[in-house]
């Protein structure tokens, strides 16, 4: 069997003429000479669950995918929001039905006897507690266990999960192991468990439908803003702010447009973060496909932090730095999180190791260094090359600074150099074979001053030491 | 010599004050540390301002930052200061370093990074920043002359700077100075370093010219250093007299930037 092509899927006239997936795709070529193969596209497949998924975020947060062709929602407490479970049930066929796909649903008490019932049985709901009754019908295949075991429970004329559930468990326990009555217990209904949703659930969510749908800009902020009214308050009651805030916006057709906004600081300030999506409200255009305009927008605060209410400082500083905090999330906002940062002293000799570029929106203003000392000449570069570049050099001794050395097609002529300042690698970090650095600061005639280091003791570590210029000096 | 030309100076800075008492501007001035300078400009530049520098060529663009610095430095010694850079000078220069920062005497805690794609980035980040007033200074740097950068940009800043009351530094390199509406607009080279009995690099050093002030100051070139102990620039003695005393270093240093300064007397 190895090697060759089979069937993963299959459509439904296709079915209607005997295909069906596992099938030899050469044997169904036999068969029907005019069939139309594709290649199976996980990928593809896979991301289309999770945009279906996506949408179906909308019902509740607590969605998990059931690759490669289901997914579960946990409706409890949600129900009622769209009329019972009965119209929440057709209401998402609907949705799915809209979108071209053929679907099935089963309500049920726990997630995996409606994962079985959805697709084994074609029922549409199970009353409270009559899963197991529900499910006695059903092949074992239906427990989602493995093949090798289902095999063996039909040879041992166990064909139906009813049949099973005649049966003393410890026996099945010590032939099939002990999944197998997990799994009976919980497709009967007699063990519920969570479902692991797809998506962190956030401690604070508000939403917010439309009767009819909304396309332009300003009705969604001007929304996003009641919402972001209602959860400052709510995280005004816990003696909370967030830092993190994710507004979902659903379009009628299940697309869903995410826009996050992160903030420097702990906040509830509903016009400051409607800026801040603001500038960001062009990511749910799509020129391509513009749609019919959303029904839903739903606000998560992802991350909360306590905020205290403040005292207003004498001097009026705290104002400032706030102004500061807010400008960064401004220019975060506008140009990404990455885009935005701050230097951080990281305590390493190694110049390039020395200090770390952090994003400001996390770091925060309280980054310490360490206060310079006045020497002379400056003995550090304002700018760093990250890696260092290699230039050519003619020096008068080798182990001596540069008479002059060429870089980016100029020669420079060397007027004053100082050094070697040594310094030696991590040898806990680099290797004891890593190369030792002298630097030196060189001015050329023109005044211009680089930093350069020579690769390498000559000598000991290397008879062709290699030069890279590794920063410029204002 | 020294001292005619001080009254000169004086004299000068005298004639641009009352040429700016016309001037709507009352905003506080920094200064920079020259003296004579300092008289010229009536005091310093504006601190609400926008002020332009320009790389004399692509190869002293290291220099106009750090000129661009030590502006920001005497502008806001301890409010924070936001550095807004194209990332193709990034490239060029390599990027800022926090310990070189430091050593011209800025704390780089106090700084703000943004790396800008292009030059429309940097002036809408530059235009964010200019218009928040706990922002000390925003500096701004440039490469090239993007057609975004035209006077109504450079209005805008300068509009910007004056209601925040922020110093906002354009960095220029490889671009050709032209129209805006700075209040001042400065060229800087790199200066090769005194004779010294051990022929080391000295402090920074610049050769600034004063390309046009709005006050009318005519222009004129600058040679200077950089103090960092004192956070202030100083001027560079045109022929140090120490020079003469020592022939066997005249030979390897170079005079030429010394020229331009008499020319301006």
């Amino acid at each position: 069997m190895a090697g060759a092509l089979l069937i993963a899927a299959v459509d439904a006239r296709a079915r209607s003429l005997g295909l069906c997936p596992g099938q030899k795709l050469a044997d169904a070529r036999a068969c029907l000479p005019t069939l139309v193969a594709m290649e199976h596209d996980r990928d593809a497949d896979r991301h289309f669950l999770e945009r279906l998924a996506d949408a179906a975020d909308r019902y509740t947060p607590l969605v998990a995918l059931e690759p490669p062709e289901g997914f579960t929602l946990d409706i409890t407490g949600c129900a009622h929001l769209f009329g019972g479970e009965a119209a929440l049930h057709k209401d998402l066929l609907r949705r799915l039905a809209g979108a071209g796909l053929t679907a099935r649903a089963t309500v049920a008490g726990t997630p995996e006897a409606a994962s079985a019932l959805a697709r084994y049985a074609t029922r549409d709901s199970v009353p409270p507690g009559a899963e197991a009754e529900a499910v006695a019908s059903l092949p074992v295949m239906a427990l989602g266990i493995d093949p090798a075991a289902v095999l063996a429970l039909t040879r041992a004329g166990l064909k139906t999960i009813g049949d099973l559930g005649c049966r003393p468990g410890d026996i099945l326990v010590a032939r099939f192991g002990a999944l197998l009555a997990t799994r009976l217990r919980r497709v009967t209904g007699r063990e519920d468990t969570r479902l692991t949703p797809r998506r962190a659930v956030a401690t604070c969510m508000v939403e917010r439908r439309f009767a009819e749908p909304v396309g332009r800009r300003e009705d969604l902020l001007g929304a996003l803003g009641m919402i972001l009214g209602t959860a400052g308050t709510t995280m005004e009651e816990r003696g909370e702010g967030g830092r993190l805030f994710e507004a979902s916006f659903f379009r009628t057709d299940g697309v869903v447009r995410r826009i996050a906004v992160e903030t420097g600081e702990a906040t509830r300030d509903g016009a400051a973060l409607i800026r801040l999506f603001a500038e960001k409200m062009h990511l749910i255009d799509d020129p391509s496909d513009p749609g019919f305009g959303f029904d839903l927008i739903r606000l998560a605060v992802l991350r909360t932090e306590a905020l205290a209410p403040r005292q207003a400082r004498l001097d009026g500083r705290g104002e400032a730095d706030r102004e500061t905090v807010a400008l960064i999330d401004r220019l975060v906002a506008r140009f990404g999180r990455d885009s935005v940062v701050r230097l951080v002293d990281r305590h390493s000799h190694i110049p390039e190791r020395a200090e770390a570029m952090r994003p400001a929106i996390a770091v925060g203003a309280t980054a310490a260094w360490p206060v310079m000392r006045a020497a002379r000449p400056l003995t550090r570069p304002l700018q760093l090359f990250d890696p260092p570049q290699p230039i050519e050099t003619l020096a008068e001794v080798p182990d001596g600074p540069p008479a002059t050395f060429h870089w980016r097609r100029t020669t420079h002529q060397i007027a004053r150099a100082e050094g070697p300042e040594r310094i030696a690698t991590e040898w806990w970090r680099d290797g004891e074979s890593a190369l030792t650095r002298d630097y030196y600061c060189l001015e050329d005639r023109e005044g211009r001053r680089f930093w350069v280091f020579r690769q390498g003791l000559y000598g000991t570590e290397t008879t062709a030491p290699r030069w890279f210029v590794h920063g410029l000096f204002a | 010599m020294t001292a005619r030309r001080d009254a000169l100076a004086a004299l000068k800075g005298t004639l641009a004050r009352l040429e700016r008492g016309a001037m709507p501007s009352a905003s506080p001035h920094f200064s920079l540390g020259p003296t004579g300078l300092d008289a010229l400009l009536g005091g310093g530049l504006a601190r609400a301002a926008l002020h332009e520098v320009f790389a004399a060529s692509p190869a002293h663009g290291p220099s106009a930052t750090g000129f661009a610095l030590g502006l920001a430095l005497r502008a806001a010694p301890s409010a924070p200061v936001v550095w807004i850079r194209q990332r193709m000078l990034d490239q060029e220069f390599g990027r800022p370093y926090g310990h070189g920062i430091a050593a011209l005497g800025l704390d780089p805690g106090r700084l703000v990074l943004v790396r800008a794609r292009d030059a429309e980035a940097v002036l809408k980040a530059t235009h964010d920043a200019a218009r928040c007033g706990a922002v000390g200074v925003v500096i701004a740097e440039i490469w090239g002359a993007p057609r975004v950068l035209d006077l109504t940009a450079s209005r805008r800043l300068s509009l910007a700077a004056a209601e925040s009351g922020v110093t906002v530094i354009v960095t220029r390199t490889d671009a050709e100075p032209a129209a805006s509406a700075a209040l001042s607009r400065w060229q800087v080279r790199a200066m090769a370093s005194p004779a010294t009995e051990a022929g080391l690099p000295g402090l920074p050093a610049f050769l600034v010219t004063l390309l046009r002030h709005r006050a009318g100051i005519p222009p004129r070139d600058w040679p200077m250093e950089w103090d960092r102990e004192h956070r202030r620039f100083r001027e560079r003695a045109a022929l140090p007299r120490r020079l003469d005393a020592l022939p066997g270093d005249r030979a390897a240093a170079p005079q030429a930037p010394a020229l331009p300064f008499r020319r301006a007397g």
